[in-house]
């Protein structure tokens, strides 16, 4: 079992990595227009630039 | 939709014919990096965003146009040399969007909000931690032993500790803050909750002990951090929005000075300044009239629908609507000093009246605060006393500190008002205040406004059948470019009965008396009974006399809204007593109340903005929760003094500040429903109440017994939160 002292750190860490994705996509307005956005991609023009 | 586009047409009775004026239309909202912000109400799909978007940006000047749903407001990214607003909300209304520019100073993005964001990211941390030590103690529980077991054990508190030490941060501040000024509230016990937990943990840990508490810790932050930020984003949201409302008006003034003209905002006036004001202008400011003449609307000042006739010497007032007459006024008090400061002095004295008011959620804290605590330490009392082991009296003590988590009570008022804010928010009613519903709810008695409120604010024609038809025409092709209220009714009821305004040639206006012009070469004219040669009669009208003939009466009513009567008859249905209350005359309130079947005894005329304070306070000393709804100046010091208070969104910035919650456009006909979803939240919230009043029913004697466990109190604490969030969501 003593792989587990490896282990878990490595699967908070993988966590945190997730988290810290989290933060970006907040800090990126990512979650600024969630209703549009759910509309958006039933859109039929085809988006090719895609604005921020 | 009718409503909504009266609502920005027309910004309300003290200017009625902005259109083509200069004054309600805001200067463009335009920021120096050439964004605009537009709102756009109608959006609702994916084909309303293709065509905002796609028809912006193909016009020249414009580099980017962006639409956000959930806000249903349009950002442009546009070349302010070669696009002006008025443009861009000419193209969306011929793509049939109505569109009003914003003021980007007074735009804030809820999203944006730094506290909003801050309470998110607390909460994320909590949530991550907490499912990490959740899985470590789902091992221990397991039945993983010595070393094994001492290892996630510590592995749980090097995540935990940090965790809660930045998540429950807002928490330790709020409780601290409480103590500091010798005061118990909700966040003490809660504080004291995971300070002790982990303190207990950790000394369980150090000694290789069998219970560990840290998962308790952090989804008790978790799921509290998840009210708080519910609750802050609804009234963000919220107040965001009716701060958007105000952005529609923002008024200038044009000075004179030595070297001319300059158009300045209404903040900048100080006494001694001289202004322009044009017909149909809003006055910015107290003055003195030095030259010209005019009629003003007062319906937003006293509730009068009958313009009153000025000249040089008089007095005019903020908030008043300049009609028919051009005026240079010199300006004795501008901002804070004018008239205003009356009402504010007023609306201050009733809001500190307000602030009695407990929400339910303190109610219940108030409660159980001190209730947790004297369990817990009866629980330590007790245990010791019994057994003598101080170890064992103590974990007893902190497992009844955590068992009674409130974390169901946390979640039990904030679950329900995001559920019912978020269904009003999209039916058009803004809830400004956190309590607002609670309010709502308690309401017996509901005191209306009546012009602007319950009337259109506008005259209208009665009678139009029983004018002659000639004498119709030559009244509309007279009052064809005024914009006094009696004349656009004149024209407006000519243009319903399908009939030409005739040829009339030198038209001019009077100020004070009425319009004079020339048809088939005999006079005519259009005005005061006493300036055409005619007997004056009761109530508003107005005379047109041609050369030579027997002048005719025309005359006028305040027509209540359509929607009026009906929502009378809603109200009365829900148990509700109805008052009308007016600045207008007798004769007009008799009226009104008997045409929407308000007893009698139950109108309050001619009253004064003092007046109606005093009404709603001595209604509320009798012991009745008043909903005051009204949107004038003189509403302001009821609106704030009442229970609770709704103002329709056509109302003056001043009343929309002081009400506890705004109706987009003129949807007074949504407060029934307002009032169905306010009295189901209560329910929601006294029915989570008491689900977490039962659910500790159940875990305090099994506490108290000292035989809870670390996996008890996980399940229980996850179980009551989300049986308490489900139940909100029954909101209707």
């Amino acid at each position: 079992m003593n792989v587990l002292i490896y282990l878990i750190p490595v699967s908070v860490l993988l966590g945190a990595l997730g988290l810290a994705a989290f933060f970006w996509a907040v800090k990126n307005h990512q979650f600024d227009d969630p209703e549009g956005d759910a509309h958006r991609i039933l859109r039929t023009d085809y988006d090719d630039h895609p604005k921020e | 939709m009718e409503a909504m586009d009266e609502t920005f047409e027309r910004p309300g009775p003290a200017c009625p014919a902005c259109t083509g004026a200069s004054c309600a239309r805001p200067e463009p909202a335009q920021s120096e990096t050439g964004n605009l912000f537009f709102s756009v109400p109608t959006v609702h799909c994916a084909g309303c965003i293709s065509a905002i978007e796609r028809t912006l940006e193909a016009m020249p000047g414009i580099r980017s146009a962006r639409v956000n749903l959930t806000l249903k407001r349009l950002t442009v990214d546009a070349d302010p040399e070669r696009i002006s607003p008025e443009e861009i909300v000419a193209a969306l209304g011929k793509i049939g969007y109505e569109a009003h520019p914003l003021d980007p100073s007074l735009v804030a993005d809820p999203n944006r909000d730094a506290g909003s964001r801050d309470l998110l990211m607390r909460m994320a941390v909590a949530g991550f931690a907490a499912m990490n030590v959740m899985l470590l103690s789902i091992s221990v529980w397991a039945g993983a032993s010595d070393t094994t077991r001492d290892f996630l054990h510590w592995m749980s508190a090097v995540i935990a500790l940090p965790a809660t030490a930045f998540a429950a941060r807002p928490f330790f501040h709020n409780a601290w803050q409480a103590l500091k000024a010798r005061r118990l509230n909700m966040d003490v016990p809660i504080s004291l909750a995971i300070l002790l937990a982990l303190a207990l943990s950790l000394h369980e840990t150090a000694n290789s002990g069998e219970d560990a508490y840290f998962d308790a810790a952090l989804s008790l932050t978790f799921f509290l951090l998840a009210g708080r930020w519910l609750d802050h984003r609804t009234r963000i949201a919220a107040r965001s929005a009716a701060r958007e409302l105000a952005a529609l008006e923002a008024p200038k003034a044009i000075r004179l000075t030595e070297t001319g003209e300059e158009t300045v905002p209404v903040g900048e006036l100080a006494p001694g300044d001289r202004i322009r004001l044009l017909p149909g202008m809003r006055v910015p400011a107290d003055g003195v009239i030095e030259e010209g003449s005019t009629e003003v609307d007062r319906a937003y000042l006293t509730g009068e629908t009958v313009p009153v006739a000025l000249g040089p010497g008089d007095a005019i007032h903020a908030g008043e609507g300049n009609l028919t007459g051009a005026l240079t006024v010199r300006v004795t008090a501008a901002g804070q000093d004018s008239t205003l400061s009356r009402i504010t002095a007023l609306v201050s004295l009733a809001e500190t009246a307000r602030n009695r008011y407990t929400s339910l959620a303190d109610r219940a804290a108030a409660i159980y605060a001190p209730a947790v605590h004297l369990l817990a330490l009866a629980a330590f009392i007790g245990w010791y006393l019994l057994r003598g082991d101080a170890h064992f009296a103590i974990t007893t003590a902190i497992a009844v500190l955590i068992i009674t988590c409130p974390c169901a009570l946390g979640l039990a008022v904030p679950a329900v008002t995001t559920v019912a804010s978020g269904r009003l928010f999209r039916r058009g009613v803004l809830l400004k205040s956190a309590t607002a519903l609670e309010r709502l709810a308690e309401v017996d008695t509901v005191l209306f406004d009546k012009t602007g409120t319950l009337t259109r604010g506008t005259p209208e024609l009665e009678w139009p059948e029983r004018i002659p038809p000639r004498a119709f025409a030559l009244a509309a092709g007279l009052a064809r470019g005024t914009l006094h209220p009696l004349g656009r009714a004149v024209l407006r009821a000519a243009r319903a009965r399908g009939l030409a305004p005739a040829e009339v040639e030198e038209v001019r206006e009077i100020p004070g008396k009425g319009l004079e012009g020339r048809h088939d070469g005999r006079r005519v004219r259009l005005g005061r009974a006493d300036w055409v040669g005619a007997e004056g009669g009761d109530g508003m009208e107005s005379w047109l006399a041609v050369e030579g003939e027997a002048p005719v009466r025309l005359s006028f009513t305040d027509a209540p809204l359509d929607a009026a009567r009906e929502l009378i008859g809603a109200l009365r249905a829900r148990g509700l007593d109805i008052h009308l209350v007016t600045g207008d005359r007798e004769r007009e309130a008799a009226l009104l109340a008997r045409i929407l079947d308000i007893e009698p005894g139950k109108v309050h005329a001619e009253a004064s903005p003092e007046d109606k304070f005093a009404l709603v306070e001595a209604l509320g000393g009798r012991g009745h929760k008043v909903l005051m709804v009204g949107d004038g100046l003189n509403d302001t010091a009821a609106l704030a003094a009442a229970h609770v208070s709704v103002a329709p969104g056509t109302a003056l910035e001043a009343a929309r500040n002081a009400a506890d919650v705004v109706l987009t456009g003129r949807r007074i006909d949504l407060l029934p429903a307002l009032l169905d979803t306010a009295r189901s939240a209560r329910r929601r919230i006294l029915e989570n109440f008491a689900l977490a009043a039962l659910y500790n029913a159940v875990a305090i004697p099994i506490a108290l017994a000292g035989l809870a466990s670390p996996l008890a109190a996980a399940i229980a604490m996850s179980m009551s939160s989300i049986t308490v969030s489900l139940n909100a969501m029954r909101v209707k």
